[in-house]
């Protein structure tokens, strides 16, 4: 006879031996040499079957029939009924999928079902190197679309429908910009995919890149199809290897394809795409920077105008767009600029891949119709705040944004209700903090990060973050003084007013934000000396509340240095000569007994 | 390439993915973006990888997909057996990995302990369904 089963796995697990002791591999060798099936059955040992509380247990394979073995006693017998069973798999039943009725559905979780996807359809659903998988999900059809029924101003008046306004940060509307691009007689023109994702907090762009990099080379075709290119680039930071390298097999399976090169689909159209790794300095995101790293010269800002799309890369016409941007662009070519208005709201039109990081329950990638509330994101598709903490405030926009309060939550996050409010979307950053986040310390962070990122070509910049940096740290190591506050205010107003590019006139908008909504937290280092959220080392006494203390000497287990002395039913005593300042007791205490 | 050519291309993977699905292929999508590689995510591929090389499976394709948006819960799979719908599980080590392998990608019993979800986004779906 020959058995259909090829392969029996068994269960090794201790704590199936622990209850059966049953030596399954001895067993199932004597039964298979009984049997005289030893050679022909291989036996696999794992881990784990099925579940402990049923082990030890067999599995036949091919197939996945699984048999609990309970007991030694004539075991060959009932080997043998297994092993001559068919063990084909059983096909899947026409109809409607299964469903697993302890599992929840995708739409019952609010972080999946309160999302909308357009840039983010195909995350995790297929293999990012398989041209045929993108093909096949609709890929490509909007490029086909474009080149045989559409004429180039066709395009860009569909893309001028839609409202799509560029995902980087600024928010121009990308028709008109395209429009521009497309107006100016002078050849080659280039079209650049600014993939320089540098704020901290922000990687959309990133995940997008990895996991659907067609749906950006195709954007980017389109763009150049519209605006007359015939060359693209795309611009990324060195820091993502993966998403170069899935850039790399994109761009190579196209070109085999016939979807780049030379009269694409038979159409005449030419273009083509390179990859730029960029080296890793933030300003090389800003477009004019961008383009001078390109050029291979130093990376830093000019006085516009004139306008990239008329005198960009290499003094050429060029259309420089964020990576989601165009992600979006074949959408609205299949769907219609009208679907694309439709969603979202009358000026921000569309949806947004926001990052959502920080003390939220569900860090992830969030895609959202534009003027979807923050109270949503964070709440409900974040799943509110991790632990036992409170939500403190939100940081939208990365460097160049601002900290927003709970007040702010009901705030539909659009371009313009977030800029008024002191914040910006900025290429969607969003980053949550709890009530452990002292705010001039996350002021303090941000500009710190921009001293270091300053390209260094206008004062303001240079020299005026440097002392803003510089009055921060005096506030937080105790010595400000209130009359600090004023001038901390006055030099970043100049520095926003008077530096050269975005990025200087949006570094301080993280100390003009805290500053504006959180100014008691301000006072309090100042007037008072004291760090609110204890973050700030130099301002807390290290002193033990007796009252507050349970006495439960939880401090001085944690303590490196033992520093705190504690008796049974006693509250803790510290001895600030031995303290190094490390915190562990203030985080170990659970009931804020030291400050 | 032709639009003839695309339908081509989009037929044959389809007409692929429908005798797959006939002759019960498992598919076992690993998200391995960098976060889910920053995860662990590589220890989980070949994890699986090593228990289909030693069972020799024919019927069980193990594919790389980018990360699926979740990144708290890296690293995630989507099991997608035939006739059910995709399992996605989250927070996952190699041992994880395998006692998935046996029970719900050979086994057919979704392991919900590790599950966070079943279905797909809107508007994802398997083209070889229709």
């Amino acid at each position: 006879m020959i058995s259909p089963v090829s392969k029996i796995a068994y269960c090794a697990s201790r704590t199936c031996r622990f209850r059966k002791p049953i030596d399954v591999r001895a067993l199932l060798e004597k039964g298979l040499d009984e049997l005289g099936y030893r050679d022909r059955i291989g036996l696999v040992e794992t881990e784990c079957l099925i579940s402990c509380f049923q082990g030890p247990s067999i599995m036949l394979l091919p197939g996945g029939k699984v048999f609990q073995v309970l007991s030694e006693e004539r075991f060959t017998e009932t080997l043998r009924g297994l092993i001559s069973e068919p063990q084909l798999p059983t096909l899947p039943p026409p109809g409607e999928p299964r469903i697993e009725p302890d599992i929840p559905g995708i739409e019952h979780i609010d972080f999946f079902a309160k999302q909308r996807l357009i840039v983010l359809r195909n995350r995790g659903h297929i293999d990012a190197e398989s041209i045929e998988e993108y093909i096949a999900h609709d890929g490509y059809l909007a490029l086909y679309k474009a080149l045989t029924a559409m004429t180039p101003e066709g395009v860009i008046e569909e893309v001028k429908l839609s409202g799509l306004r560029g995902r980087g940060g600024a928010g121009f509307p990308s028709g008109t910009k395209w429009e521009e691009a497309r107006k100016y007689a002078t050849f080659p023109k280039y079209v650049i995919c600014n993939g320089d994702e540098g704020d901290p907090g922000a990687f959309m762009d990133r995940s997008l890149m990895e996991s659907d990099p067609h749906a950006v080379l195709e954007g980017m075709m389109v763009c150049g199809y519209a605006i007359g290119a015939r060359q693209g680039y795309i611009y990324v930071r060195a820091e993502y290897p993966l998403a170069i390298q899935m850039l790399r097999t994109a761009i190579d399976r196209a070109r085999r394809k016939g979807f780049l090169g030379r009269n694409i689909l038979g159409t005449g159209f030419d273009f083509d795409i390179d990859i730029y790794p960029g080296a890793g300095a933030f300003v090389c995101g800003e477009s004019t920077a961008l383009m001078f790293s390109i050029e291979g010269k130093r990376g830093m800002p000019r006085i516009k105008p004139p306008r990239s799309t008329e005198s960009g890369l290499w003094g050429r016409p060029t259309c420089l767009n964020n990576v989601e941007t165009f992600a979006n662009i074949p959408q609205i070519l299949l769907h219609g600029g009208a679907w694309f208005r439709s969603i979202g709201m009358e000026d921000s039109t569309g949806t947004k891949v926001f990052s959502l990081t920080g003390a939220v329950k569900n860090v992830g990638l969030v895609e959202v119709p534009m003027g979807t509330d923050l109270r949503t994101i964070i709440f409900e598709i974040g799943g509110g705040i991790r632990g036992n903490a409170h939500f403190k405030a939100v940081q939208l926009g990365g460097p160049s944004g601002g900290c927003l309060t709970e007040q702010h939550l009901h705030l539909p996050a659009t371009f313009d209700t977030l800029q008024a409010a002191g914040a910006m979307m900025g290429s969607g950053g969003v980053v949550v903090m709890d009530d452990t986040s002292c705010m001039v310390d996350v002021a303090r962070f941000f500009t710190q990060f921009s001293v270091d990122e300053s390209c260094g070509k206008c004062v303001p910049c240079r020299v005026g973050l440097k002392v803003l940096l510089g009055m921060l740290e005096k506030i937080i190591v105790g010595r400000g003084e209130p009359s600090d506050l004023d001038r901390l205010e006055r030099q970043a107003v100049h520095i926003a007013a008077t530096s050269h590019c975005g990025l200087g006139q949006a570094a301080p908008n993280p100390v003009l934000s805290t500053l504006r909504y959180f100014r008691h937290e301000y006072e309090a280092h100042v007037r008072e000396k004291r760090c609110p959220a204890l973050v700030c080392t130099d301002l807390i006494r290290f002193e033990v509340d007796a009252e507050a203390c349970k006495r439960c000497g939880v401090c001085a287990k944690v303590c490196p240095v033992e520093a705190i002395s504690w008796r049974k039913k006693e509250p803790a005593v510290l001895n600030r000569d031995k303290c190094i300042r490390c915190k562990a007791c203030i985080r170990a205490c659970k009931f804020k007994a030291i400050h | 390439m032709t639009i003839d050519e695309l339908n081509e291309i989009k037929g044959s993977y389809i007409d692929q993915r429908k005798r797959e699905l006939e002759e019960g292929v498992v598919t076992v999508d690993v998200h391995m973006g960098t976060c889910g590689i920053a995860a662990g995510a590589r220890g989980v591929f070949s994890a699986l990888q090593g228990e289909i090389e030693r069972l020799e499976m024919k019927t069980v394709k193990l594919r790389v997909t980018g990360c699926a948006g979740l990144c708290s819960m890296e690293p995630m799979i989507t099991v997608h057996l035939p006739g059910q719908a995709p399992v996605k599980y989250g927070k996952l080590d190699a041992a994880k990995a395998r006692e998935i392998f046996y029970s719900h990608v050979l086994g057919g019993r979704p392991k919900t302990e590790y599950a966070i979800g079943q279905g797909l986004e809107k508007p994802q779906k398997r083209v070889e369904l229709g």
